[in-house]
């Protein structure tokens, strides 16, 4: 499974509450309906909270949600 | 997989929308006359030129002699006359400045002898010729006869033109000698075809059967008794000594064609040649509203192509098309029943790949008018039902389609927002009022003035059912939802001693009568319209436009209560151009709204669209739909039972969070009001005070999010304290899975112990946390 870039906005500005980290790009590996993607996503690289932001939500996965339930 | 094969052709067999317009079934040789004037009223002469050139022989010849017995089928006939199609195609055949060359097909090896002089002969030549056969042409002078017969409309030229058309595709000419009985036979044998020949056709005009001495030929294939030979007796018809209709002549040479064609290939000479000759079309053509338009008046000097334009738009372009032009639905995907069955079957067959019809299907809205309207009973909401219920059960129905709804319909049935009581005081109920589920999300007010009013109009103690009828699981294709929802309902009824169950949404009537065979069932309009029923208070006010719920489109005792109470209320009342056994759907039915909400809202602002007048409905989510596409609309229980509201008909329709919190709200508020009783605590994420902006509360509406989805986010995130920060806004970012989607929301304490929401958004696509 290869890594896809989808995000190339700027998310050091969040912290984890918890860790007191900054975000770091990191591969994480989403699943829907059976199938597997590895994405790199912003994620505290302490506790592994990981942030899925707005317009990935809304436009690449939900595209990719509504064609895997076509299929 | 749910639909065979046998079943999708009798789906496609019921849409008759592919059937030849009357014209081109009349017509011997069914040339498409329709779309030959849809070319010609444009002003493409060679097009429609080409269009006839497609199915005529000898076109050059046949257009210019065409007795067109289409036109006494022509439907143009009782609205002016019918469309002069002889007189059109002599035109084409003058005016084209371009015939298509024939492209026979590659040789076929057979060799064909046709006998003969006339336009049958001819005919049988062009198109054997046409499929590859090698024609050998036997004449004395080919087509003299038409000449004859025909004078200027037939010149020479035209005529010397399809002879060499016919020698150009290959037809070997033999003429000037009588073609005499023995060239039908061997020398040596006569029950025999000649030497190196594989059939042969007799023209009628020059060698008759009894010229054979043949007895008569089969009238379906022109078959003899000699094997190989066909052979005719002149077509019958028109007046004696008349001669004889040239397309009936051509369309015989087709025929023979036709039968050389099978018999040279071992094929059945019989199967399928129902519809060979003039047959009547299935097709149904709507004429309401089509004015009268005489013929064209043609010029002096004769046709051109000014008359020849005005003439062809005379056409009606007959088709059918009656449902989907009044659906906006079947409009929309941009075919006709018979086209969608296939997509309907195709989407189900796929093994691999993209199923392209899973939004079309689940988009119809279940509401009956094109089964009312088609000449052919073609149940479009049928089939996409059964598609649903097929690809419930084999697990491929796309859970995003219908989930809000159905999670919409537990929230109805669940315990926050059912109740089975008697009514006050009482310990039996002779009736029960069943709201159903969408006017209490819509305006629990008016179920509670209603319940009210129910309580004082009928005969006998009166409890009250809330929960939902199950119609969403019915539309989603959910049968056993559907039944195990029909369960609980029964459970209630049974419990409150079988009720006569007296409804306010014209849905649950019809879904009780569904799944409650059992149990009697009646509208509140009813009881409240009936017999010594209280005459409801005189009142005014401007005309409304009534709106018929698709539900209650085979309920006339439903509709007319629904007039008898508007008029008892003094309310002149107007009826929109498709209404009562023809009404439109809102927009919700069947799921639309939830599988597909553009379209959802461009059916409802089409529905807005069919009145001046603000609309009045028995329907909440009618109503509501109508509301949201931006049109005044009424509930009928506004006037019989108004509530604190000085103009209830531009109420805005609740959006999603607020329909659910007025369910739980009125069943609370009845327990505490009616019954003296405390409703259950409400869950401790309820407790957290929310503050949307605006930007993000239209977005949680069109994305489907609840306040309460929200406010559990929150709470798990200050109980966990698992979240993100943004130092320099102070904003939190947190998520949680509840169920199937993954929600977010960027919010900030608003210092004052609850939160202000910022934005909110979901998926769900789960994540699975980093690389195995
Ligand atoms: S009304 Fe619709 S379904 Fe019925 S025949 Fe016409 S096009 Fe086909
Ligand atoms: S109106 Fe046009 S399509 Fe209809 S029958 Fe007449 S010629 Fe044919
Ligand atoms: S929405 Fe109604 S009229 Fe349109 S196809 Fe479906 S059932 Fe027929
Ligand atoms: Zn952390």
């Amino acid at each position: 499974m290869s890594t896809l870039k989808v995000l190339d906005g700027d998310y050091s500005g969040w912290r984890c509450a918890a860790c007191g980290q900054s975000l770091v790009m990191a591969p994480a590996v989403l699943e829907y309906m059976g199938s597997r993607f590895e994405v790199e996503l912003p994620r505290c690289p302490a506790c592994g909270l990981t942030l899925v932001p707005e317009d990935l939500a809304l436009g690449k996965m939900l595209e990719v949600e509504k064609l895997l339930e076509d299929k | 997989m749910g639909m065979d094969q046998k079943e999708l052709r009798q789906w496609e067999a019921r849409c008759t929308q592919e059937e030849p317009p009357r014209c081109q079934a009349a017509c011997p040789l069914h040339l498409d006359a329709r779309g030959l004037c849809t070319a010609l009223a444009e002003g493409r002469v060679d097009a429609a030129w080409a269009t006839a050139c497609r199915t005529l022989p000898l076109p050059g010849v046949m257009a210019r002699i065409c007795d067109a017995p289409c036109r006494a089928a022509c439907l143009r006939s009782g609205l002016g006359g019918a469309v002069e199609m002889g007189a059109l195609e002599r035109f084409l055949a003058r005016a084209a400045t371009r015939t298509p060359p024939v492209r026979p097909l590659p040789a076929r090896g057979k060799a064909v002898l046709v006998l003969g002089d006339g336009l049958a002969g001819l005919a049988c030549a062009w198109d054997l010729a046409r499929k590859g056969y090698a024609v050998t042409l036997a004449a004395r002078d080919p087509g003299r006869a038409l000449l004859a017969r025909h004078g200027d409309e037939l010149p020479e030229a035209a005529l010397a033109e399809a002879l060499a058309a016919l020698e150009r595709m290959g037809v070997a000419l033999r003429t000037g000698a009588d073609p005499s009985p023995a060239l039908a036979a061997r020398e040596d044998d006569p029950h025999a075809l000649p030497e190196g020949v594989d059939a042969v056709f007799a023209d009628p005009e020059t060698l008759s059967p009894q010229a054979l001495g043949l007895g008569e030929p089969d009238a379906l294939t022109l078959g003899t008794t000699r094997l190989g030979l066909f052979a005719a007796p002149l077509p019958a018809g028109g007046a004696a000594g008349a001669p004889p209709s040239p397309a009936l002549l051509a369309a015989l040479g087709r025929r023979a064609a036709n039968s050389i064609e099978r018999f040279t290939q071992g094929a059945s000479l019989t199967a399928g040649r129902e519809r060979e000759g003039p047959f009547d079309s299935r097709l149904s053509t709507d004429l309401d509203g089509v004015a009268p338009a005489p013929p064209a008046p043609l010029p002096a000097q004769g046709a051109d192509a000014a008359w020849a334009r005005a003439e062809a738009a005379r056409c009606l372009r007959c088709e059918c098309m009656q449902c989907v032009r009044r659906c906006a639905y079947l409009e929309h995907y941009k075919g006709y029943p018979k086209t969608y069955a296939r997509q309907i079957y195709n989407n189900a067959s796929i093994v691999m790949g993209m199923r392209q019809a899973n939004t079309m299907l689940n988009s119809c809205m279940i509401c009956g008018l094109c089964e009312t309207v088609c000449p052919e009973d073609f149940d479009m909401g049928g089939l996409c039902l059964t598609a649903r219920r097929d690809m419930v059960e084999r697990g491929k129905m796309p859970p995003s389609a219908h989930e809000f709804a159905l999670d919409d319909m537990a929230q109805a049935c669940g315990p926050d927002c059912a109740l089975a009581r008697h009514a006050p005081g009482q310990d039996a109920s002779a009736f029960a009022f069943f709201p159903g589920c969408q006017l209490p999300a819509s305006d629990p007010g008016a179920v509670e003035r209603a319940y009210a009013l129910a309580r004082a109009a009928l005969p006998g103690p009166t409890g009250l059912l809330l929960r939902c009828c199950g119609a969403p699981a019915h539309w989603a294709g959910r049968e056993a939802l559907l039944a195990q929802t029909g369960e609980a309902l029964r459970a209630d009824w049974l419990a409150l001693g079988r009720p006569e169950l007296v409804v306010a949404c014209p849905t649950c009537v019809l879904t009780l009568r569904r799944v409650l065979p059992e149990a009697r069932i009646g509208t509140l309009w009813a009881a409240l319209a009936g017999p010594g029923a209280p005459a409801p208070g005189a009142a005014s006010g401007e005309a409304l436009a009534v709106h018929d719920p698709c539900a209650s489109r085979h309920d006339p005792a439903q509709r007319q209560a629904v007039r008898e109470l508007l008029h008892r209320l003094g309310r002149t009342t107007v009826e929109p151009a498709l209404t009562g056994e023809y009404t439109e759907c809102c927009g919700f039915g069947g799921l639309l709204d939830a599988a597909n909400p553009a379209l959802g809202a461009q059916v409802a602002a089409r529905r807005a669209r069919a009145a001046q007048e603000d609309f009045v409905t028995s329907c909440a989510m009618c109503r509501d739909m109508l509301a949201r596409a931006g049109k005044r609309a009424l509930h009928l229980l506004d006037l019989l039972a108004p509530g604190e509201e000085p103009d209830p008909a531009a109420r805005p329709a609740p959006g999603h969070s607020a329909r659910r919190e007025n369910r739980v709200r009125l069943r609370e508020g009845l327990l505490r009001g009616l019954w003296a009783e405390e409703p259950g605590p409400r869950p401790a994420h309820e407790a957290l005070a929310l503050t949307i902006a605006p930007e993000a509360a239209r977005a949680m509406q069109d994305r489907r999010i609840l306040t309460t989805d929200l406010q559990k986010v929150i709470l798990h995130a200050r109980e966990t304290g698992r979240a993100l920060v943004d130092a320099a806004t102070g904003r939190h970012l947190a998520s949680l899975r509840p169920g199937p989607v993954t929600y977010w929301v960027e919010y900030e304490p608003d210092g004052a112990g609850g939160f202000l929401v910022h934005k909110a958004w979901s998926h769900r696509m789960q994540i699975m946390g980093g690389p195995a």
